[in-house]
């Protein structure tokens, strides 16, 4: 978020605007320490029901899109700068190579220069039918996983955790492909278990697919 | 009594044997008149069968069902979320129209993005997970 900081700083007064989403069930306290670290002067809201997720049929963070001042999507949702470095950390030092740290840098850059140049020139907003060809479909059972994640949270925050977790499994079952849903219950269920044995096996059983989908600049 | 999730709200309803509602109720809910011709919002009407209609009230899982959004209830049936039809979404985003939302910044004060029209919009996720 510091990025994010630095980046709206440079071009605030050329007519952009940065608006960061907490995907944060355990809500606006959990997220602040964070917030007030990253010293941003943009709109920093709280998302306790994942209702963007739900609404731009988002599946991981930080992902970002693009809004034109027509109110217009000029980049669908998509990875907003990391990359699947971190899968090839060493898990007892928790470092990676200093090629791989350099090649993560690099990535973050160009993501962050696209946002640059696209404020400044409009480059790489997408012609209409690219930015629709990019849309990920909403399916029935993303639907149905939707639903039940909005349900287990409403039954979690009322002191009814065992049955909210069972929903929200559900919805992890039916939704697979989104690591928010999944990481929201673990870290709901224990902080830091978004991050633990369970996540790395799941990352791994990723295989040769990727967990931050590289955006297509 | 029963609550009902929508995407953006909840509502607390007088419902009975599921989520037969009245009307009015189910008009506020689900944002769908009842009419002779079905529940209609603007200018689409969903028609009902006659299964789902009795006097003035509505089944609104029934009728929800044929919109194409699932209805997930909890184990006791007290709550009941109404989730977006996935064709919506789908239809929604295809028009790469930025769909409108509120939420709360960090201190409670409501935002919406569609305040920033004018402004080139960076819109992006976090989380502390």
């Amino acid at each position: 978020m510091p990025v994010w900081q630095a980046l709206f700083a440079e071009l605030k007064d050329k007519g952009f605007m940065v608006v960061a989403v907490a995907e944060e069930t355990r809500g606006a306290a959990h997220a602040r320490p964070w917030i007030e670290q990253a010293k941003s002067d943009y709109w920093q809201l709280i998302d306790t029901e994942h209702r963007l997720s739900d609404l731009y049929n988002l599946v991981n963070v930080p992902e970002a899109v693009w809004i034109d001042e027509q109110g217009t999507i000029v980049r669908p949702p998509e990875t907003a700068g990391s990359t699947d470095h971190f899968r090839r950390m060493d898990l007892k030092t928790r470092t990676m190579s200093p090629e791989d740290q350099a090649e993560r840098l690099a990535a973050r850059q160009a993501y962050l220069d696209a946002v640059r140049a696209w404020v400044n020139t409009g480059e790489y907003a997408l012609p209409a039918d690219s930015a629709r060809a990019r849309l990920p479909k909403v399916t029935p059972e993303i639907a149905e996983a939707r639903a039940r994640f909005r349900l287990g949270v409403w039954l979690r925050t009322h002191g009814r955790e065992a049955e909210g977790d069972l929903q929200m499994a559900e919805a992890s079952r039916l939704h697979p492909d989104s690591w928010s849903m999944w990481r929201q219950a673990a870290d709901l269920d224990e902080v830091g278990k978004a991050g633990g044995p369970a996540f790395w096996k799941r990352v791994q059983a990723l295989g040769e697919r990727p967990y931050y989908a590289p955006p297509k600049l | 009594m029963a609550v009902v999730l929508t995407p953006t709200a909840e509502h607390e309803v007088a419902a009975r044997d599921g989520l037969w509602l009245s009307a009015a109720d189910a008009e506020r809910v689900t944002g769908f008149a009842l009419k002779p011709e079905g529940m209609c919002r603007d200018e689409l009407c969903v028609p009902l069968p006659v299964s789902a209609v009795s006097g003035n009230e509505v089944d609104v899982s029934a009728f929800w069902t044929k919109l194409g959004g699932p209805v997930i209830a909890s184990k006791d049936r007290d709550v009941v979320a109404l989730g977006a039809p996935a064709d919506e979404r789908n239809a929604a985003l295809d028009g790469l129209a930025a769909p409108d939302f509120t939420l709360p910044d960090v201190d409670g004060v409501p935002r919406t993005l569609s305040q920033l029209r004018g402004k080139k919009v960076f819109l992006a996720t976090w989380a502390s997970w």
